[in-house]
């Protein structure tokens, strides 16, 4: 830093005496001047021909964004995205787990006729590799339909329009209205919510806005989601309704994650973060007709494969690392069994049980990896002899064995919709916020949260069973 | 207004060799300024072949991309700056296309502007003139005009703004080519614009002209002198601090390491 130089000093104050010369109103006459320019240019530039798509597009969007019908029809659209994720999901994902776990199978025996040592065996195909398969199973066939869903929202322009209607929640919460937007970018990934809360220049919404964000479940989390409610909630209506409340449950927890989101953000705005929200121009762009090479390539090459790979990376080391837990033993007892132990009365205590509570500590790099590791955690050495071709196999699992009851499948969605970000988005926090405190906060905040939650609904459940 | 430039017998596409990131070295700089969500991210796929995220919505791009191409033997390094209204505001997205603009020393800069509503565009166009000359104006979304009965003479934009003005369609191609010309014709000098500038007379212009030189003294090298020199009139106290600080001069190096030095590497609008 330099010390005040005299022609610095000379030419500030040679400014000011220009300034006042110039008057007071000076900004708006140049401001003005633009302004007018502008529409002189413009008007001599624009030559129009009456054309009836402009009405066209103000009709849609009078009822998209009228303050009735606006929010229903945006759960609609919502319900309608999760229905045909959920409903086209589910065959893929059989043929792929049976495809799949045949090579598992057919690797391991072929290690055994090798003579491979059997923790080779072991390690590589029943830990590593099952993971890996457990993952692409679980998570490719949703996120292959629900990616080029949500791309072709995102393109006719829709995401603005839900912005605009939850504005004005946004604002008695004392937030910023963009912050919609930043939610819309954390269905896909809270990093990249997070990121995009750099359009938010006030400071105290833009933290806000940050620390909020891991209230929308991230694609990571859409597969537990979808999974608890095809096998629990989908299980308790008729066939035919089946999918529809399965759709409705996943509807029902984005819900409460923008409920939780308001509120946060309403305690932080009237407490550490006080303030009043500034306003803002929105604009609601033209409906596009999205480009089907551009939806395709966005959502498969940038997200789906993109995220697949990241839960590919994480869960292979996360595969290797629950097949050693099961099998270094003490004193005949495998590691996994003394660290689900002692997490149990936890697990217990907030609806869950000790296997659920570790995978949400391996799954901390990714929480994509949360039902895989639970289901390799209880289905221990085991050869993938069992079938899972139906929710039935899924419950008669959970439910026949692990003692889950409908208790266990809400605590978990709900526990998953509210616990601690990600490693990559609480670093993703640090950078930028460039503070400890509010990273700790953001990292923290959810999961106190998320145990208080799980905790009350758990006590309240056996109090009443 | 037909030109593709997919077309392997259109000399015009020839000319273009899209680089992708392998910028490598490169001859002139060109920044793609405009206001949110008129398609500067398509024009920048479009010209580099890149596949930078896209999206119908304003806001989406919040840190720069960089990529290359080639034109008729001149290397190109084309910077995608995130959507700005206006060269006075505060948000940290637009604080990153600002100070690109008026420190990172462009040999050209874009305004893509949305033919829709070109009006409200030019705004931003106006406040680029004021403060540069190597400027083209970009009226990109041509289709979506034309859909809504919208047709634009792009003679008399620009004759009245006295800098090149392309009319595209990024998403098609369309005008690509005329926009890589207009380019090349403003980084090379083949043309000398005379930008538009409000105000051009009168006090005002006397007060500018009276502080640049003396802004020249203290920052030496600091280009858009004229741009501080503005707003020091305008009773801007950040500026005011960053003179005292030295703060302005240390962005303007920066800009212009980065400019030198940094390799070439693509950030994705949304992933880091």
């Amino acid at each position: 830093m330099n010390t005040p130089t005299n022609p610095t000093e000379a030419l500030l104050a040679r400014a000011q005496e220009l300034r006042r010369t110039l008057g007071s109103n000076f900004r708006d006459e140049l401001v003005e001047a633009i302004y007018t320019d502008a529409q002189t240019i413009a008007d001599r530039a624009v030559i129009r021909s009456g054309s009836g798509k402009f009405d066209f597009d103000q009709r849609i969007d009078r009822l998209l964004t009228s303050p009735i019908l606006g929010l229903p029809l945006m759960i609609l659209v919502l319900a309608v995205v999760f229905w045909v994720t959920i409903a086209g999901a589910n065959v893929p994902s059989q043929m792929l787990m049976t495809g799949l776990f045949w090579i598992e199978n057919a690797g391991s025996s072929l290690f055994e006729r090798l003579n491979a040592p059997w923790w080779l065996t072991g390690f590589v195909w029943h830990g590593v590799y099952r993971g890996l398969a457990w993952v692409v199973a679980v998570m490719l066939p949703p996120m292959a339909i629900f990616f080029p869903m949500f791309t072709i929202l995102e393109d006719l322009g829709y995401l603005p329009r839900v912005a605009f209607n939850l504005d004005r929640l946004f604002g008695k919460a004392g937030a910023h209205g963009k912050q919609v937007l930043t939610m819309s970018m954390g269905f896909g990934c809270n990093a990249a919510g997070v990121i995009a809360c750099r359009t938010i220049d006030s400071p105290r919404e833009r933290l806000i806005a940050i620390l909020t964000n891991n209230f929308v479940p991230c694609n990571g989390r859409w597969p537990t989601l979808i999974l608890l409610a095809t096998v629990f909630i989908a299980a308790a209506f008729p066939p035919k309704a089946a999918s529809v409340a399965a759709a409705g449950s996943v509807v029902m927890v984005a819900v409460i994650g923008v409920l939780f989101t308001l509120i946060i953000s309403g305690i932080l705005s009237r407490t550490v973060l006080r303030g009043t929200p500034s306003a803002f121009t929105l604009e609601l762009p033209p409906y596009r007709r999205p480009s089907l090479m551009r939806i395709l390539y966005t959502s498969f090459i940038d997200r789906t494969m993109f995220v697949l790979w990241r839960a590919v990376v994480f869960s292979a080391p996360a595969g290797g690392l629950i097949w050693l837990l099961a099998n270094i033993t003490i004193s005949g007892q495998p590691l996994a069994l003394y660290l689900t132990d002692w997490l149990e009365p936890l697990g217990h205590a907030i609806g869950l049980d000790g296997v659920i509570v570790l995978a949400f500590i391996i799954a901390v790099p990714a929480n994509e990896i949360v039902v895989p590791t639970i289901l390799m955690l209880y289905l221990g050495n085991t050869m993938m002899t069992e079938e899972f071709s139906s929710s039935n196999d899924w419950r008669s699992l959970f439910v026949g064995e692990h003692d889950w009851t409908l208790l266990t499948a809400i605590n978990l969605m709900i526990f998953s919709l509210l616990h601690n970000p990600c490693s990559t988005t609480i670093y993703t926090i640090w950078k930028e916020t460039g503070s400890a405190k509010w990273t700790a906060f953001g990292a923290l905040m959810p999961l106190a949260l998320g145990l208080v939650v799980t905790f009350l609904i758990a006590q309240a459940w056996y109090l009443f069973t | 207004m037909s030109d593709c430039n997919s077309c392997s017998v259109c000399p015009a596409s020839s000319a273009l060799d899209r680089m992708g990131i392998n910028v490598g070295k490169y001859d002139y700089v060109v920044a793609l300024a405009g206001n949110p969500n008129t398609g500067k991210s398509s024009v920048f796929n479009a010209i580099t072949g890149l596949r930078q995220h896209t999206g119908n919505w304003p806001g989406k791009t919040v840190s720069r991309a960089e990529g290359g191409y080639r034109f008729k033997g001149n290397r190109y390094k084309l910077v995608d700056l995130p959507g700005t209204y206006s060269l006075l505001s505060a948000a940290q997205d637009e604080e990153i296309a600002r100070n690109f603009i008026l420190f990172g020393r462009p040999d050209c800069t874009v305004v893509v502007t949305d033919a829709t509503c070109l009006e409200r565009n030019l705004n931003l166009a106006l406040q680029v003139l004021e403060i540069s000359a190597k400027v083209v104006v970009c009226v990109n979304l041509m289709d979506e005009a034309k859909r809504k009965g919208i047709e634009i003479d792009a003679r008399a934009l620009g004759r009245d703004l006295g800098v090149p003005v392309v009319l595209t369609s990024a998403r098609t191609g369309d005008g690509l080519s005329a926009l890589l010309r207009s380019i090349e014709e403003i980084v090379t000098g083949e043309i000398t614009p005379e930008p538009h500038r409000v105000l051009r007379d009168g006090p005002f212009q006397h007060a500018v002209s009276e502080l640049i030189p003396m802004i020249e003294e203290i920052a030496p090298g600091l280009p858009n002198a004229r741009w501080v020199a503005m707003r020091l009139l305008d009773g801007d106290h950040r500026v005011r601090q960053a003179l005292y600080t030295g703060e302005l001069t240390q962005i303007a190096a920066e800009q212009k390491a980065y400019k030198e030095t940094v390799p070439m590497n693509i950030t994705y609008g949304s992933e880091e």
